[in-house]
């Protein structure tokens, strides 16, 4: 198991390197030259060319690359171009945590949602209420969820006047954002939950269970489930990518002052250096959720796997 | 067809079954009609080849067949003296694992890989004896020191993908036999595993239904394990029963044309014997397009025109009963001559009992 | 088990309904728009649904219906473009690491890797602001967010087919790898890139719309599903129909694709499903 998570950590760092020099090559082909920004638009050619040169920016792209690099893992991403303030603290200070905490609340939320939708079709397989949920799901998948978050502040804010369309903090702030992400995580893990507890229950041990007398209660949730849950963490994982995606757009909707909404921001007002460093710490983040994810799922499944 | 005869100290009797698959092509009877019982503490085998229908027969008897689109159609499984098919799905939970129990063919499957062998003994204990956890752990582990498991305080909190093949069948076992049931159904509990280890199963098998009284069902393919564990033996053939005697009886004087195939297709042990190995012509009927007649017929080297056009009675003494044209109207005569599966039983014993097909 | 699939095979049927409509309208646009989908009238404003403008007015004036209308050929042609690209581009990669292995698999891989670190749409978000806004370069953003899970997809299933005796006999024939590769491994992993391509034109039509909303997108004044939802956002007080139309568009239009693509699955890999 050691060995696994040393391993596991190892072949995380070639991706690291890779998506950092990926972002960097993007920011560094963005139409704009940062050091016009930065001088202003009224710069003499002079004054833009020693702006260059105090950047760094004549040197070549491989040095450059080299020191952003270097200098990251210091905790050093750069100056934002547009407010002179540290990228590190532009990130780290309230937006990091803010969007951390959006991607939990809608994970949470889809998991919950996502279990009771996935087991109640299960325990009532083949039923009516099965097809019904299941094209519920089917629906909660398609649904375009920028289109969601704008209708369910047209309702609950507008109509309804029941929540607060902006912000982020309390909990009445929360339910949206949550449910606009979250229901396209729902409907994907009802589906995973459905299709893997059906595949379990077509097991030898299954069998066994019901055979020892077991109710049908004891059979889903100690028998089934816990072996049915196995391929939908994998899921929730990836779902948490998505999630962290998605906070772009809710941040923006909602006008929540996260990761999100600061790369959106920064990648329109040519703020490389923010820009870049949002992108790479969201990148890393999910790297390292999804080798969490792996490592778990490696964790449970040894158990199943060595036979 | 005839019944065979109820005596009082039947355990468990099952009368007229008939359990069918509802499939794209139709209706198919997997079991169409079989009657047997059991004796207290005897073992009854059901031989017969895949797709026989023995493996239905042994789920129907526990209604284990749920989930799938087998349904019992027709028939009685009579428990001490109680139809189980009338029974309502709590009180067949209280049968189930409680006073009938069931081994399975695959031990590297049957058994939940994220449960400790500790607590997947413990549950029947629970959920029929009304123990709490504590005290159903501590006859878990009793199970398995009394099923042979070494170091079974520390097995008990092992995983499954811990033990080898022949150690999870031990702890199927242990599973079954945790509430001292009445009837044990075995079905191939020895297929899947290696022969050395079969053998041990087998006698560790024997010994527990010594010590607790159990009657077994052995459901196998395996003639080798009728020889070494069996009182009576029904040979099956989609679907039904085509011979029902004394498992001695079927070694050294088998009437039906099947059982005399089966037994002359076991591979001698005389090395120096030049004889060849038969097989049975053919291959067993697809379910769909049963033949009107006796089902073995298109393959029977003695069919005649009768055996094509009526299928025949399970008749005959109640020890010894068979559904043939052949053997009812030439009475005792055997349609041939016996001699090569007569020296089959003098080596059954050391016969561990090859796969046959 | 029998209502179960008889339940898929209606859900199919219904979902290639929704997408033909979509079809048709798309390739009919001119004929059946009543306005020009550019056409500004300031006079006739945000007008709600009414008999001339059956689905409202735009805060310029533009009908709606026949914006919608015009919206068809975008999201279509984004999601089916895109697709094609993503598949033709992740089933060569795919194939390539899945038949040869070894070194120019671990390198295809980490790329691969590399492209799936990026959470969800950020991938694409950043491609397009990049390359800057317009259609072609939505088309080539989703399209590159798509080829991770089609060069996955695609080894895994090489990897099957290669260990198949077949390969090994044609091989000893003395079949040259590509031949080996394009005739033998490429048809009999078909089904599944069918289906992932099916499921993804859904993705990426949403993808792109979701772009378009961010003002990454395609750029006005063309109609667009996703910039219209996030125009009408300025006016939801006024006029709701603004965002409530073009957002169920695309909507059904993605449900119709995942239920064909459900019932596509269940015929093509029964295994998978139940």
């Amino acid at each position: 198991m050691g060995t696994f998570i040393v391993r596991r950590l190892l072949q995380a760092i070639p991706v690291v390197l890779g998506v950092s020099f990926a972002v960097f090559m993007m920011m560094h082909l963005l139409p704009g030259d940062p050091a016009i920004i930065m001088a202003g638009e009224a710069a003499q050619p002079a004054q833009i060319e020693q702006m260059r040169v105090n950047l760094g920016l004549n040197d070549p792209i491989l040095t450059q690359y080299w020191r952003y690099i270097t200098n990251a893992i210091r905790g050093d991403l750069g100056t934002s171009i547009r407010t002179d303030m540290p990228v590190r603290n532009e990130i780290f200070d309230v937006r990091f945590a803010t969007t951390v905490q959006l991607a939990l609340v809608a994970t949470a939320f889809s998991m919950f949602f996502g279990l009771i939708i996935g087991i109640v079709s299960v325990v009532w397989r083949r039923s009516f209420l099965d097809i019904l949920l299941m094209l519920i799901a089917l629906l909660g998948l398609s649904v375009p969820n920028f289109w969601l978050g704008v209708i369910l502040i047209n309702f609950f804010s507008l109509q309804m006047g029941w929540l607060p369309i902006t912000g982020w903090g309390t909990p009445a702030q929360m339910v949206m954002p949550a449910l606009m992400l979250g229901i396209g995580g729902s409907a994907v893990i009802a589906r995973m939950t459905r299709a893997s507890m059906l595949e379990v229950f077509n097991q030898d041990y299954i069998r066994t269970a019901y055979a020892k007398g077991a109710s049908e209660r004891i059979v889903i949730f100690r028998h089934a489930l816990r072996n049915a849950m196995i391929p939908v963490i994998t899921v929730v994982g990836l779902q948490f990518g998505f999630l962290l995606s998605g906070a772009v757009i809710s941040e923006t909707i909602f006008a929540i002052n996260g990761l999100g909404r600061l790369m959106i921001q920064s990648l329109m007002n040519r703020d490389f250096p923010t820009a870049q460093g949002a992108i790479l710490v969201c990148s890393l983040l999910f790297v390292l959720v999804n080798m969490c994810v792996d490592i778990t799922y490696r964790f449970v499944n040894k158990r199943i796997d060595l036979n | 067809m005839a019944d065979l005869k109820m005596k009082g100290n039947h355990v468990l009797e099952v009368e007229d079954l008939h359990t069918s698959f509802a499939t794209d092509r139709g209706r198919v009877d997997a079991v169409n009609g079989i009657t047997f019982a059991i004796d207290k503490g005897g073992t009854l085998g059901i031989v017969g080849e895949s797709g026989s229908g023995k493996s239905v027969a042994s789920l129907s008897i526990l209604q284990l067949l749920e989930g799938t689109t087998a349904h019992i159609r027709k028939g009685q499984i009579r428990f001490m003296g109680q139809d189980l098919l009338t029974l309502s799905r709590a009180q067949m939970r209280k049968i189930r694992g409680n006073r009938i129990a069931m081994i399975f063919q695959e031990p590297m499957t049957s058994l939940n890989p994220t449960m400790t062998i500790g607590s997947q003994i413990a549950e029947p204990i629970i959920f029929h004896q009304g123990k709490n956890r504590r005290q159903a752990w501590n006859a878990a582990v009793e199970m398995l020191e009394l099923v042979g498991m070494p170091e079974p305080r520390k097995r008990a909190r092992q995983y499954p993908f811990e033990l080898s093949g022949g150690m999870r069948q031990r702890v199927m076992i242990a599973i079954a036999l945790a509430c001292g049931p009445d009837v044990l159904i075995c079905d191939e509990p020895t297929t899947a595993l290696d022969v050395t280890i079969q053998a041990q199963i087998l006698t560790l098998v024997k010994r527990l239904q010594r010590e607790m009284g159990t009657s077994i069902i052995m459901i196998t393919h395996d003639l080798g394990v009728i020889a070494e564990t069996c009182d009576f033996v029904a040979v099956m053939y989609c679907g039904k029963i085509v011979e029902y005697t004394r498992a001695f009886n079927l070694f050294t004087d088998p009437k039906h044309p099947y059982s005399k195939g089966l037994l002359e297709s076991i591979p001698s042990h005389e090395e120096d014997s030049d004889e060849n190995l038969k097989t049975i012509e053919g291959t067993v009927p697809s379910p769909y397009e049963l033949p009107p007649g006796c089902a073995f017929a298109p393959r029977c080297p003695y069919a005649k025109e009768i055996c094509h056009e009526t299928m025949p009675e399970l008749d005959g003494e109640p020890e010894q009963k068979v559904r043939c044209h052949i053997y009812q109207t030439t009475s005792t005569e055997s349609p041939t001559e016996g001699g090569t599966v007569a020296s089959y039983i003098q080596i059954s014993d050391m016969w561990k009992g090859e796969e046959l097909w | 088990m029998k209502s179960h699939k008889t339940a898929k095979n209606v859900q199919m049927y219904i979902g290639a309904g929704i997408v033909l409509f979509f079809v048709l309208v798309a390739i009919f646009a001119p004929l059946i728009a009543p306005y020009d989908p550019l056409e500004v009238v300031i006079p006739r404003r945000l007008q709600a649904p009414s008999s001339e403008h059956w689905l409202g007015t735009d805060d310029l004036g533009r009908d709606n219906l026949s914006r919608i209308i015009f919206g068809a050929r975008v999201s279509l042609t984004v999601g089916v473009l895109a697709t094609a690209i993503g598949a033709a581009t992740g089933v060569i990669f795919g194939m390539l690491a899945g038949y040869f292995g070894g070194k120019l698999d671990s390198i295809i891989m980490r790329m691969i890797d590399v492209l799936l670190a990026f959470p969800g749409l950020l991938l694409a978000l950043a491609i397009v602001t990049v390359l800057g806004s317009s259609t072609r370069n939505v088309i080539l953003a989703v399209a590159i967010f798509a080829v991770p899970g089609f060069a996955r997809i695609v080894r895994g299933a090489t990897l099957n087919v290669k260990k198949l005796e077949y390969i090994d006999a044609i091989r000893a024939v003395g079949a040259n790898d590509f031949r080996i590769i394009f005739l033998h491994i490429f048809p009999n992993i078909l089904s599944p890139i069918i289906v992932q391509a099916t499921l993804n034109v859904g993705g990426a039509i949403v993808t792109a719309a979701a772009l378009s909303f961010l003002g990454v997108g395609t750029p006005p004044p063309t109609a667009e599903w996703g910039a219209m939802v996030d125009r009408g956002r300025a006016f939801l007080y006024q006029a709701p129909h603004m965002i409530y139309f073009p957002g169920l568009m695309i909507f059904l239009l993605v449900v119709g694709i995942n239920m064909f693509g459900d019932g596509l699955t269940d015929f093509l890999q029964p295994k998978k499903s139940r």
